[in-house]
């Protein structure tokens, strides 16, 4: 069926296979994505919503690069907030809850118009190598097909063990086969394999509650989107969100079925996410807290299904359905499907290369939750970079990295492959070091070039990002240029708090000050005008208010990566022999020579390994 | 750079002593020594265990050079963490060279500046900053300043480092919780309890750098200043005090000899007396240079020897009164320095004039420079101000440049984290300054990751829904 050799095929059709197949298609890879059902194209498995904080930027980042996170988050959102407006603009956050049922379609339909990539539906249950090469996969139904290089996004997937109180069975997410096969071929090679926990809630029919006892949580007034494209606009009608809490006595519920939960008799011996706790987990480490958050999240425009956000479990049905119904607003809740824990196979990120390929088999390439990360955008991000690298593998072109202080990309995969992970790896601002660079207004002057470069950020995303930026540094220099008398400036000053001016200065100087918006400037008329002749449009806006009140922050974080980067420009020699400095630590030696760090940078991020031990290497090689 | 070689060099410091110890270290030092030590009891240098010494003769061929100890360290116990020979040969300049040439001959490479101790770290037996403290043991030559380096090799220093990273890495969590977790149910930390930690942190530090001061005196001898009216005896006593020393000056390549002679070592503990050049020609005075000049050379100095011709106070209620008023005029504008007021030609007063003179003026020292009455008291003045704290006290003092200058650089952040409180700055913004003050500590102590911050995030805060 399969005479023709692929550049590259996609194992699994979630975000990370989904970004991969698009990113190797576009750039013009023969690709064929495999995939267990192609009804769940790129499938929201868990919480039905896009970005959030550290997440947003990385699908704004995605966006920049080319792939279609953005775009499609942006056609089927159904609710948009930027998160964390009142603090700096590099926390500002872009979250959407979406649809989950036309997100997984407008996906499909955007991979089904896009060139290059074929389709199949089957379970991929074996690997073709020679030597150490990869060289195509087998399907369980024994069809060979191959490719010159081939990713494997597997997600849960693989060996996947779903837990409810005390029932298990196999399956890749609730009414879906497990994939098995591939793990032990992959261990037969030699790759280190662990297994990984994590967990969903129950999802409710939105017609048994009663959301007046609830907290409403509307979307933003002004809500804004992912894509830089002008192809999608921002929403103009949204759903609303509720909240409610648990109480003691739903506490107490909970607690009367630990002794069946899976989390709690052993049945689950796996690592779940700290950050994502379990309802079970949260009251059990944190007893004195009398009440936990819940969010109650539409699935949809028009589904009456809901999202039970906080009310992760394994435990029996039973005993969700009966604590449940003690939180207000649920007291007549009837369950569409009761949470459940995953257990799946996940390959320690520490054996692949920056470009996602693994160290031990050429042209074969992880991305995904097999890495041990969580959330979609991770996922996504990981799998159009294992995409753009498989395809110029197969060109024989340079390879893709993006380095930590261009992007939360950038910082992802560093960590992952140096670091490693014992948890599910979600994404925080706090793991990059220069977050303030890392900012969701400007993921487009961070990537969309370097992208461009490779071909895969079409010339027109160049354009609108050169326009933006320009019409930005113009502004900024006529609010520099631009005087404005105290008649004027004062009132906006006062309603501010702000202290009054004597005489006429800059514009620039007045909106420096903490306080000070670019709407309170637009409501001067020179402004105003300046706008309006220039058709300077939101983002613009955005990026020159950042500029005025933020660059002296940021010129601060410039320097601090220019620090980084001098390490980053001492490379360590291949094959290095760390046995020989008996000064290093032994866990510092051990990790080091199998790390194999590319720069003592990257050395130096190596939990284990201390400053001391990287002042040695620097002595030893001769700085 | 290789470490397979073998080096040697003078291991005590160079010139005439009465015994010099020469080291070789490296994978042929046993080889080596055994080629040119014969021992006396005809024992073969490489069968013998560690840790052992041996008499015996150095030989160049048949001639004897020099009759020594060969003591044995084999690796790793030993300094370098490599086989150490360590020969204590007679301290003539002329033998300690003849025995070097004669090991460069034999194999040995001469050991650049520091290269033991830079073995000894990469072998293992010391971290950078132990490295450094002993960069700082080696160059040390009292007895005051080898303790601080001890106390250094020992972590106090950098006990009272970690302690404020531990503290600052709990504030930065907290800033990193209402970041990354804007959306989650949980407590965030007052900004009146940053504001308390930000000050304590603060005020640690400025002691921490102000104790460099300290650190550095003790490393670099203390500054004494002599001030006196014309004829009381200044140069009399300057030499009064050097001049049985002066077999213990230190003496140090590239300095003056002026210099040289007005140092001066009690009890190992290094005084330096500063600007006595004009003493000499005794046209330091008061009157002469004016009140001026005098109290810049206070300002130098940490101890203020105050001295006065004791013979000239006899019936002379005037002179009296103004000396109260000089002395409390310095005690009123430098209370922090210790003041010794000198009452010189003690030889010339009656015993009830100086009784009288006690009972006037506190803490009054009689002595006679020329005589020498009284000096040996003097000493032990100065040297109780060391040992009683009024110069030094017991806790961590910074003596190495590089921690100053880190400390320097926290606190710069730090104080920008003030500003910052002070301006209502968005955490984010603020994390910048916490993050490169967690930066600076690092570089004292060891690593800060971005994981130390969420690991304590996720122990201490409920958060995930």
């Amino acid at each position: 069926m399969f005479d023709k050799e692929y550049d590259v095929i996609v194992v699994g059709g979630g975000h990370a296979g989904s970004e991969a197949a698009a990113a190797a298609a576009n750039l013009g890879s023969s690709t064929l994505l495999i995939t267990m059902s192609l009804q769940n194209i790129a499938q929201m498995s868990c919480n039905p919503a896009m970005g959030g904080i550290a997440k947003g930027q990385i699908v704004r980042e995605i966006d920049a690069l080319g792939g279609y996170s953005g775009i499609v988050s942006d056609k089927t959102a159904i609710q948009f907030k930027m998160l964390n407006k009142s603090k700096g603009p590099a926390m500002w956050s872009p979250r959407v809850q979406s649809d989950r049922m036309r997100f997984a379609e407008e996906w499909r339909l955007m991979l089904e118009g896009t060139e290059n990539l074929d389709f199949y539906q089957e379970m991929v249950s074996g690997l073709m190598v020679e030597g150490d090469k990869i060289v195509g996969v087998k399907t369980s139904l024994g069809v060979e097909v191959r490719a010159k290089s081939v990713i494997l996004t597997n997600g849960t997937f693989l060996n996947g063990l779903i837990h409810i109180g005390e029932k298990q069975f196999g399956g890749g997410r609730a009414g879906e086969r497990a994939a098995h096969g591939i793990t032990k071929e992959l261990t037969d090679l030699g790759f280190e394999a662990g297994r990984m926990k994590t967990g969903t809630p129950p999802r409710v029919d939105g017609r048994s509650l009663d959301f007046s006892k609830m907290i409403v949580q509307p979307g933003d007034e002004k809500p804004e989107k992912f894509s830089y494209l002008d192809s999608t606009s921002p929403l103009k009608i949204q759903r609303d969100c509720h909240m409610s809490y648990t109480s003691l006595e739903v506490h107490n519920l909970l607690r009367e079925g630990f002794d069946r939960s899976p989390m709690f008799n052993g049945s689950i011996q796996s690592i779940g996410p700290r950050y994502c706790p379990s309802i079970e987990d949260k009251i059990n480490r944190f007893a004195d807290k009398d009440r936990h958050q819940l969010f109650v999240e539409p699935e949809g425009w028009n589904t009456v299904e809901y999202y039970v956000n906080g009310f992760s479990t394994s435990l029996p049905e039973d005993i969700q359905f009966k604590a449940l119904r003690q939180v207000a607003g649920f007291e007549n809740v009837k369950f569409f499907r009761p949470g459940y824990a995953i257990e799946y196979d996940y390959f320690p990120p520490t054996q692949l290369k920056h470009t996602l390929e693994t160290k031990r088999i050429n042209g074969l390439y992880f991305a995904g939750q097999i890495n041990g990360t969580t959330g979609y955008e991770e996922a996504a991000s990981q799998g159009l970079m294992a995409g753009i690298n498989a395809h110029l593998k197969v060109r024989e072109e340079e390879p893709f990295i993006i380095k930590r202080n261009e992007a939360y990309i950038g910082v992802l995969i560093d960590d992952l492959i140096t670091k490693g992970t014992e948890e599910p790896y979600r994404m925080f601002t706090s793991r990059a070091e220069y977050r303030t660079l890392l900012r969701q207004d400007n993921a487009d002057f961070r990537l969309t070039p370097m992208s461009n470069t490779i071909g895969l950020a079409s010339d027109d995303r160049l354009r609108r990002m050169e326009k933006k930026k320009e019409q930005s540094v113009n502004f900024v220099k006529f609010l520099k240029d631009t005087s404005v008398v105290p008649e004027v400036i004062n009132p906006i000053l006062e309603s501010k708090n702000s202290a009054v001016v004597k005489q006429s200065d800059k514009i620039f100087k007045s909106f420096s000050r903490p306080n000070i918006t670019m709407d309170d400037m637009a409501t001067i008329i020179e402004v105003a005008d300046y706008i309006d002749k220039n058709q300077l449009d939101h983002e613009v806006l955005q990026q020159t208010e950042i500029q005025v009140k933020y660059a002296g922050y940021i010129a601060k974080e410039k320097n601090n990566a220019d620090k980084l980067n001098r390490l980053e420009g001492i490379k360590i020699p291949t094959n290095f022999d760390y046995s020989k400095l008996k000064s290093l630590s032994y866990e510092a030696r051990e990790k080091l020579s199998a790390i194999k760090p590319v720069t003592v940078s990257q050395a130096s991020r190596i939990s284990g390994v201390s400053p001391n031990d990287i002042s040695v290497m620097l002595v030893y090689m001769g700085r | 750079m290789t470490h397979n070689d073998t080096i040697v060099a003078l291991a005590t410091p160079s010139g005439a002593g009465a015994i010099a110890v020469i080291r070789l270290s490296g994978e042929k030092a046993i080889t080596i020594a055994s080629e040119i030590f014969h021992s006396i009891s005809n024992k073969q240098l490489k069968k013998q265990k560690s840790h052992t010494v041996h008499l015996g003769h150095i030989k160049d061929g048949n001639r004897v050079i020099d009759e020594v100890l060969a003591t044995i360290f084999k690796n790793p116990h030993s300094y370098t963490g490599e086989d150490v020979i360590e020969m204590s040969c007679h301290g003539s300049p002329f033998i300690q060279q003849e025995i070097i040439q004669l090991c460069l001959r034999t194999g040995a490479r001469m050991a650049t500046a520091g290269e033991f101790t830079l073995r000894a770290f990469l072998n293992g037996k010391m971290d950078l900053s132990q490295a450094e403290a002993v960069a700082d043991l080696i160059a040390s030559d009292s007895e005051a300043s080898h303790q601080l380096a001890i106390q250094q090799m020992r972590g106090g220093f950098s006990t009272e480092i970690s302690r404020l990273r531990e503290e600052l890495l709990n504030f930065a969590s907290l800033i990193e919780l209402e970041l990354d977790f804007a959306e989650e149910d949980v407590e965030f930390a007052n900004r009146d309890d940053f504001q308390k930690l930000i000050s304590k942190i603060s005020l640690v530090l400025k002691r921490l750098i102000d104790s460099f001061a300290t650190g550095n005196v003790l490393k670099n001898g203390i500054p004494v200043a002599i001030v006196g009216e014309p004829n009381v005896g200044k140069s009399t006593l300057l030499n009064a005090l050097l001049n049985e020393e002066r077999a213990i000056v230190s003496d140090i390549a590239g300095t003056t000899r002026d210099t040289i002679e007005d140092e001066l070592n009690i009890g190992g503990i290094g005084f330096r007396f500063i600007d006595t050049a004009g003493i000499r020609d005794t046209t330091d005075t008061i009157e002469g240079l004016g009140i001026k000049k005098t109290f810049e050379k206070i300002e130098q100095a940490q101890v203020v020897l105050y001295l006065i011709d004791s013979s000239q106070f006899i019936q002379n209620n005037k002179k009296l009164e103004n000396l109260k008023i000089e002395i409390s005029k310095i005690k009123n504008q430098y209370p922090q320095k210790a003041l010794v007021v000198i009452g010189n030609k003690a030889d010339k007063i009656s015993d009830e004039t100086s009784q009288l003179m006690r009972s006037e003026v506190e803490n009054l020292h009689l002595i006679s420079a020329k005589t020498g009455q009284g000096v040996e008291d003097l000493k032990n003045t100065l040297l109780d101000f060391v040992n009683t704290g009024a110069l030094r006290n017991n806790e961590t003092i910074v003596t190495n440049t590089r921690h100053y200058d880190a400390l320097l650089k926290a606190l710069e952040e730090i104080n920008k984290v003030q500003e910052g409180i002070d301006i209502g700055l968005s955490g984010d913004l603020m994390a910048i300054d916490i993050r490169q003050a967690l930066y600076y500590f690092g570089e004292i102590t060891g690593e800060i990751t971005n994981d130390d911050l969420l690991g304590n995030i996720f122990a201490n805060f409920c958060i995930g829904k």
